[in-house]
């Protein structure tokens, strides 16, 4: 029984149409070698050199003696390899228990089959050398870095903190961000799936450059201690902030920026207890903007009569009033058919320029605010740069906000003498001021003084605008401002052994009537040869409400602790 | 007595030269599978190696190339007694291979072996096989015995339906008794072509062939449908595989996964390869890297240059298998012939389609080469058959 022809043919008909498929098989392999090959090859590439990438460490933020105020933790990011997990439920159940995660969660990663994945990072260092002591297959447990900030709210407004991927959110951390974070590295070593190094296939290495560690004009010793103040008034006056701002009004570094409450670096996205008393709705994003929320830098007030130091300086600089001239004061002024009241509504009587710069009276500085005139004292306002951002080296400055000039008219101009009726901000005043007494000099408030790496050291510097107001003019302020606190209203700043210069004030917030009041001293010393320069603002005091009476004293107890310090340190000789 | 009657017709063709006769064998054949085996060897050691060797369980990198080369000894042994057995003796067991294929398949329910989430496998003390490999080989000699019975009646209608209802309960049970899709395709995709060549219609297979393809077709649009309308998880697991072949990379982390890796290990070979054992897919980038998918390890190691030369071996296989078919001293030979050629053209095929992504993801090997020691033995014994009916061709060289 042969085999038919017909059948014979049927045979080569199936092998000729076999090899007809298996042509065309070859020819779809050809395409997708020669002509897709790349985009395939490309593909394969990234995903086995992808697990290789060397974290840069984030260089660390240190106060001016070195002190570390933002450094790395060593934490451990948990995954596992679908390929290599050998008991799916054991594994499941140990990372339930130590990474306290849900068991669903869980399970859905570890049954997802994939080349890797990841159920949790940040995870303590213990707890990952927990785990990766089980010794479990197929789960990884790898080292990263995590920010740390070792005194959690110190300067918690000025330094910020950082996200899960090590980049700067807010503060110094997301203004130097590019000093700090430092280049990542790579390995370019081809790795199998679940990212074990192929030793014979070589590596191209990338080092890392570790970031520039960030050294800063705070001294954690005056900011702590400022921050302890700070929270004593904010508790003692049930107050709705306390602000004090330190800083050196020769050139701008600031010692110490406290906002009080602080808030948690190392936990920024949770209330407070402090916080959490002041705000209702937990931690919803506006609750943690007010709380992050640098009010130094930030937010605009009137400053009342801290402001009569700008007019008294510009009426010098004019010369319309000289300071023996004599004044009388009934308790108000009419200015228009205004009539604007003095503190003192009994009124100061006769009194010269010197004791109503001490006594702080309205009337006297509404009187040469208008002998400046509507377009000398804008100009002053203007050049003494309070128009403009100081500059400062943190994000989010507010800008001041006035009548446009052209707007301006007696009126507005006799209550702008004496600090009302425009908004500037707690750092713009005090910049301001220390151009006045520091001899008539600009200077740039400012925290990063270096960052320093292993690619060198960059040394920042900021703009001074010189002439401001001449020598002289800045001699007499620092004297009459000397003769506030030892005569007048600024006593409680007094400081035995020295020489304190400053002014006080006390302004009703807006609405006016709400008896709701920002009480303020400025103060600053060697009242001679000023070395430092300082704020307290309290908002909403409860009870006493006057500035020479709740911040004169907050100041005076810093610069006792403060001014010895200093001379110790000699911060300016550099 | 076939024997004689090549003799007379080749004598009576030419007379007077003198002449000598004597058994063909194809070494051609044996040549170039010996080649893929060998091969595949190599391959399975390069695909598996570093697999082996961070399995904690497992541990040593020569694992599974060990399994793979015992099968292959058990399979060369097998093939020679099958080459030596003339295949005429089988005509004797009429519908017992067909009845033993059913025992095979049933085996799977008292003593079924799970491995890697299917029942595929039997389990008889020491030994341990995929139940759906002695189908195909069972299939394959009994319809060569059905059709030499038949030889009178191949081109009658009933013929046909009853050799297709034949195959149907067998493919039917393959399907669902061992979990094994492929093989259930495969096995009817042998029976339809040993019935096509038997028989002298073309008209009916072409009508087949055409209302597949139809309901292939059919099948994806139904289930991009579905997907459309209704989700993709309500199409099943076999719906995502389609979704997934239309669209890799949307399914990348889920059924992509292991075509999308098998690509990028093909994409990385480019035209002369990354040199044998320097796959970097292999490294668990690709699962069943020794196994299914050792296609696109061999074009990642060996570039297209490894790959057109492997698909360049099972073309000449096919062809000197097409040639003994069609020379084989009976038609029972012959059918036994197409039988195994069906199977491994259509394995082949398969295999290379689905690394390629031409077709949806479904498990298939590739012959000789992919590591499996059930699949490797039966295809030994399978060519056995085959050289069995090539020794039955008599060759008469004349001396000039």
């Amino acid at each position: 029984m042969f085999v038919r022809t017909y059948q014979k043919k049927k045979i080569l008909f199936f092998a000729a149409a076999s090899i007809l498929v298996l042509f065309a098989l070859l020819g779809r392999l050809i395409y997708l070698m020669a002509v897709e090959g790349d985009y395939y090859a490309q593909m394969a590439t990234d995903l086995q050199e992808r697990e290789r990438d060397i974290k840069a460490l984030r260089g660390r933020i240190l106060d001016r003696n070195g002190v570390v105020l933002a450094d790395n933790e060593t934490v451990c990011t948990v995954s596992v390899i679908y390929n290599q997990i050998e008991d799916p439920e054991r594994v499941i159940k140990v990372l339930c228990e130590e990474l306290a995660l849900d068991e669903e969660y869980v399970r859905t990663r570890v049954e997802k089959y994939s080349s890797r994945e990841r159920i949790m990072s940040n995870v303590p260092k213990e707890t990952g050398d927990r785990i990766r002591a089980y010794d479990l297959a197929g789960v990884k447990v790898d080292e990263d870095y995590k920010r740390y900030y070792p005194y959690s709210t110190l300067a918690s407004k000025v330094l910020g903190f950082t996200g899960s991927d090590n980049q700067g959110i807010l503060g110094l951390e997301v203004v130097y961000d590019e000093y700090l974070s430092g280049e990542d590295g790579k390995i370019l070593t081809v790795t199998d799936a679940s990212g074990i190094e192929i030793q014979e296939e070589g590596e191209r290495r990338i080092e890392p450059v570790a970031g520039d560690d960030l050294i800063i004009t705070i001294d954690a010793n005056i900011q702590s201690y400022a921050e302890q103040l700070a929270l004593q008034a904010y508790e003692a006056k049930e107050a709705e902030n306390v602000m004090i701002l330190v800083m050196n009004p020769n050139n701008g570094e600031i010692y110490a920026c406290v906002n009080v409450p602080e808030f948690d670096l190392n936990n920024p996205f949770e209330l407070t207890d402090l916080w959490a008393e002041k705000l209702d709705g937990g931690n919803t994003e506006d609750n943690l903007n007010t709380m992050w929320r640098n009010g130094i830098i930030s937010d605009s007030y009137e400053p009342g009569s801290t402001f009569k130091i700008i007019t008294a300086a510009a009426a010098l600089e004019e010369d319309v009033v000289s300071l023996d001239e004599a004044f009388y004061c009934p308790g108000y002024v009419t200015v228009d058919d205004r009539r604007i009241r003095c503190a003192r509504t009994t009124g100061h009587g006769t009194e010269t320029f010197v004791t109503a710069l001490q006594n702080s009276c309205n009337p006297v500085f509404v009187q040469i605010g208008l002998r400046l005139g509507v377009e000398t004292y804008y100009n002053y306002f203007e050049s003494f740069g309070l128009n403009t951002a100081t500059g400062v080296d943190l994000p989010g400055e507010s800008r001041t906000i006035v009548h446009k000039m052209e707007d301006m008219g007696n009126v507005e101009l006799a209550t702008m003498a004496f600090g009302q009726g425009f908004q500037i901000t707690p750092i713009q005043l005090l910049t301001t001021v220390s151009s006045i007494i520091n001899g008539g000099y600009r200077v740039t408030p400012h925290f990063a003084i270096s960052a320093a790496g292993e690619e060198g050291e960059t040394v920042f510097e900021y703009p001074v605008t010189e002439g401001i107001v001449s020598e002289e003019t800045s001699a007499i302020m620092r004297e009459l401002l000397e003769s506030v606190v030892s005569e007048g209203g600024g006593k409680n700043g007094q400081v035995e052994g020295y020489r304190v210069g400053g002014k006080t004030a006390t302004s009703q917030t807006l609405p006016r009537g709400n008896g709701k009041y920002i009480a303020s001293f400025i103060g600053f010393a060697p009242a001679d040869n000023p070395q430092v320069i300082a704020i307290c603002i309290i908002t909403h005091p409860q009870g006493t409400y006057y500035g020479g009476q709740i911040c004169a004293p907050v100041i005076r107890q810093l610069f006792e602790n403060i001014l010895p310090y200093l001379e110790e340190k000699s911060y300016n000789a550099g | 007595m076939p024997r004689e009657r090549v003799k007379r017709e080749k004598l009576s063709i030419v007379k007077e030269k003198p002449r000598k006769e004597t058994f063909y064998f194809d070494y051609s054949l044996l040549l170039v599978m010996m080649f893929l085996i060998l091969f595949g060897l190599i391959m399975v050691y390069s695909a598996s190696y570093y697999e082996a060797m961070t399995t904690a369980s497992i541990g040593d990198p020569a694992y599974y190339v060990k399994k793979q080369a015992s099968a292959t000894v058990i399979g060369l042994i097998g093939m020679y007694v099958v080459y030596r057995i003339p295949y005429q003796t089988y005509r004797k067991l009429g519908y017992i291979p067909y009845i033993l294929c059913y025992i095979v398949i049933f085996m799977i329910i008292p003593f079924g072996y799970e491995a890697n989430g299917a029942r595929r496998w039997i389990e008889l003390g020491p030994i341990r096989f995929q139940a759906a490999e002695p189908v195909k080989l069972g299939m394959i000699v009994f319809f060569a015995n059905f059709i030499y019975g038949y030889r009178k009646k191949l081109n009658s209608f009933k013929t046909m339906m009853i050799m297709l209802a034949l195959t149907a309960p067998v493919s039917f049970l393959v399907w669902q008794l061992t979990e094994n899709m492929s093989s259930a395709l495969i096995i009817a995709a042998i029976c339809v072509v040993m019935i096509f060549v038997a028989s002298k219609d073309y008209k009916r297979f072409i009508a087949l062939g055409v209302a597949a393809v139809a309901a292939a077709a059919g099948a994806v649009y139904f289930i991009v449908w579905m997907a459309e309308n209704s989700g993709a998880d309500s199409t099943g697991v076999r719906g995502e595989r389609i979704l997934a072949w239309l669209d890799l990379e949307s399914y990348a982390s889920g059924k992509g996964y292991q075509t999308l890796q098998a690509l990028y290990a093909i994409g990385s070979g480019g035209i002369w390869g990354k040199g044998l054992g320097q796959s970097i897919q292999k490294l668990d980038f690709l699962p069943e890297a020794q196994n299914d998918m050792i296609f696109s390890i061999i074009c990642e190691e060996l570039g297209l240059f490894g790959g057109i030369a492997v698909i360049l071996m099972f073309i000449i296989l096919i062809w000197r298998m097409a040639i003994i078919a069609s020379h084989a001293a009976d038609l029972q030979g012959s059918m036994l012939v197409v039988g195994v050629m069906a199977h491994i053209s259509v394995q082949v095929i398969l295999n290379v389609a689905v690394v390629t992504n031409t077709i949806p993801n479904t498990g298939i090997s590739l012959p000789f080469i992919s590591y499996g020691g059930t699949s490797v033995c039966f295809l030994m014994v399978e060519m056995g058959l085959v050289f069995s009916v090539a020794r039955g061709i008599r060759v008469t060289n004349y001396d000039e």
